[in-house]
């Protein structure tokens, strides 16, 4: 199975898609420990990484897995993990020292249903997980959330480079619905580690100074000047990487906001949308963190309201509300425990708002 | 006039961070003497891992990298893999290596992992004030088994050595200690044995030593050592337990 032919379009599950691109962004490092559903990228990288000179180790835990990273990340390789929702909790001690050593990697979560070992069906409910830092310490990763199996692979380049470019762990967030639905992709962006000079790795010191990559800063004064010099990262990220798509939010009465595969869904709400005076818009978050506060809070100014759709009992809405700072009313649409919304439901949801909205204003 | 005795180029001449009477000094300037004498100082790249010996970066002129409590084997792997010629050790205390990290010790063995893994036994936890290791003696006495370690209760002392030595994954897994000129020099034999299995990529290799902890012991420095010689070497015995050359 080789899949670099460059502009030629392959039928992949967005787990495939997101494992290739993965090998084309130049990641060679692999560690995963199977779960359901992001399977395919285990086994995928099991196929893949041999032929390419690569290494892609099964291995006991998704502890194990994230340290691995944590050793390659620190030897100067593009190094990857993926899991899904309960994996992704044990790999959080490791993200947190990942950007507590300001280590570029990148982990991969499948959402599937929680709390608990949940079941496997789509979820967004690590939100608040996935953006607020996840582990200890105050920290951020880089979040993308992909809507389709061809965005999944063009955003898996982007988090190597992100990655590499701030020093900072990124984390592709998706659901067992994306990993598992099957879509055309091309895989046409390439990019490769050799832009990136990390004097900082772990060579062996042979000819310079030694290099120590740690995140322990015991004499008093060093961590909280650490800690500002993060938090300058952070900033600098926050006013340079904010990424969202926005579709007929112009004129619109409610903006929808919404990503991944509830994004998938409220596009297909503004399709299906027959009530010729309501609009409605669509505003979709690509980058969770940093957020797109900043667009939102322009939105929110000028509509009537914002409907926050989720696959959780109500995670990013809190972020909505953040950005939105009273200035319209936030209202929440969400489904947990692997249920999906349907675009029925959030027009019968979208008709209940505008009503309501209509009896305090008369 | 020719120095017989100084301190090796790899060892950093700083204040210790170690108490009076404590083994991981003398440890450290093994390995760097065995740096210094196998001339791969620009090759080696070393973990330091979560317990006293957390600031073994502040003492070795090489590159190196901190790992989370108990998953230095992991982040060895995650090195090794990157880099297959260059010479990985992780260093790690009895509560890192036989309690929280024992999956990951246990699979990197299993893997055949070509790294060297320094265990120092002092049979406590002694970052967090001495409380019971999976090591500590039946009886003895420390922070959390203040009416001494019971079997019944608390488990026996885990022996790793013989625990790796069936893994088939192993090449070199052998216990020393450093209670008196001759064991030291036993001590930095095997380490090196255990550096030479590596560059000859004959697999992974372990080195346990017992080594002293007066303070949490609550002893002075000489009865620690005897300690070591007359109680602590009964549960944990010297010796090699697997050898890829063939010699146990
Ligand atoms: C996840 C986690 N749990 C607990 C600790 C606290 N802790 C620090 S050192 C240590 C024990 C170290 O003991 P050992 O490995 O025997 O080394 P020693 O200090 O005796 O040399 C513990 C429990 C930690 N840092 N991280
Ligand atoms: S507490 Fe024990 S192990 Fe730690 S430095 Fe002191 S003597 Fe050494």
């Amino acid at each position: 199975m080789m899949l670099t032919d460059e502009n030629k379009k392959y039928l992949l599950t967005g787990n495939e898609a997101c494992a290739e691109a993965a090998i084309q962004a130049g990641c060679r490092f692999y560690y995963g420990y199977p779960i359901t559903p992001q399977n395919e990228i285990l086994t995928h990288m099991a196929i893949r990484m041999p032929q390419v000179g690569g290494t892609a180790i099964q291995v006991e835990s998704e502890l194990a897995a994230i340290n691995m990273v944590h050793g390659s990340a620190a030897a100067g390789a593009r190094a990857m993990t993926s899991s899904s929702s309960p994996g992704i909790s044990l790999k959080q001690e490791g993200i947190s020292y990942l950007a507590g050593s300001e280590l570029p990697s990148v982990i991969v979560n499948i959402q599937r249903g929680g709390p608990g070992l949940g079941d496997i069906s789509p979820s967004q409910a690590d939100y608040f997980q996935a953006v607020k830092g996840g582990g200890h310490g105050d920290y951020y990763t880089i979040v993308l959330a992909p809507g389709s199996v061809q965005e999944t692979a063009d955003l898996v380049y982007d988090a190597f480079d992100l990655a590499d470019r701030y020093r900072n762990p990124v984390m592709i967030l998706g659901d067992a619905q994306l990993g598992q639905m099957m879509e055309a992709v091309i895989f046409n962006k390439k990019c490769g580690p050799d832009s990136y000079k990390k004097e900082w790795a772990l060579t062996g010191a042979n000819g310079r100074k030694r290099n120590i990559i740690k995140s322990f800063y015991p004499v008093q004064g060093e961590l909280e000047e650490f800690n500002a010099k993060l938090q300058k990262k952070y900033n600098l990220i926050k006013s340079k990487e904010v990424r969202y798509e926005e579709i007929n939010t112009e004129d619109a009465d409610i903006v929808i906001v919404a990503y991944g595969t509830c994004a998938r869904i409220c596009k297909e709400v503004l399709m299906k949308n027959k009530t010729p005076n309501i609009k409605v818009g669509l505003l979709r978050p690509i980058t969770l963190w940093p957020y797109p506060s900043q667009i939102i809070q322009e939105i929110a100014g000028k509509v009537r309201a914002i409907l926050t759709v989720e696959m959780s009992a109500g995670q990013m809405v809190e972020d909505v509300r953040l950005s939105v700072l009273g200035r319209c009313p936030v209202h929440f649409y969400g489904r947990t425990g692997g249920g999906i919304p349907s675009p029925k439901d959030i027009i019968k949801k979208i008709t209940e708002i505008i009503s309501v909205n209509k009896k305090t204003i008369n | 006039m020719e120095a017989v005795y100084k301190t090796p180029e790899t060892l950093i001449d700083t204040p210790t961070h170690y108490c009076p009477g404590c083994g991981h000094g003398i440890i450290h300037r093994l390995i760097a003497e065995i740096i210094d004498e196998k001339d791969i100082k620009g090759q080696t790249i070393g973990i330091a891992p979560v317990g006293c010996a957390v600031l073994a970066y502040n003492y070795m002129d090489i590159d190196m990298c901190e790992a989370a409590h108990g998953r230095p084997p992991a982040v060895a792997t995650g090195i090794k893999r990157v880099h297959p010629d260059k010479i990985i050790f992780s260093y790690q205390g009895d509560g890192d290596l036989a309690a929280i990290g024992i999956a990951e010790i246990i699979h990197t063995a299993n893997r055949g992992e070509n790294i060297t893994v320094i265990f120092v036994n002092n049979a406590v936890y002694g970052m967090t004030n001495g409380q019971m290791a999976p090591t500590t003696l039946i009886n003895q006495k420390t922070l959390t088994t203040p009416q001494g370690r019971n079997e019944q209760s608390d488990g026996a002392p885990l022996r790793i050595c013989e625990l790796l030595s069936v893994i088939d994954g192993s090449r070199f897994i052998a216990r020393a200690s450093v209670t008196s000129p001759q064991n030291i020099i036993q001590t930095k034999q095997l380490i090196e044995k255990g550096f030479n299995t590596q560059i000859q990529k004959k697999g992974f290799s372990l080195i346990e030593v017992l080594s002293p902890c007066p303070v949490y012991w609550r002893m002075s420095s000489v009865e620690s050592i005897k300690f070591i010689d007359e109680e602590m070497i009964k549960a944990f015995p010297l010796g090699i337990f697997k050898d890829w050359e063939g010699r146990n």
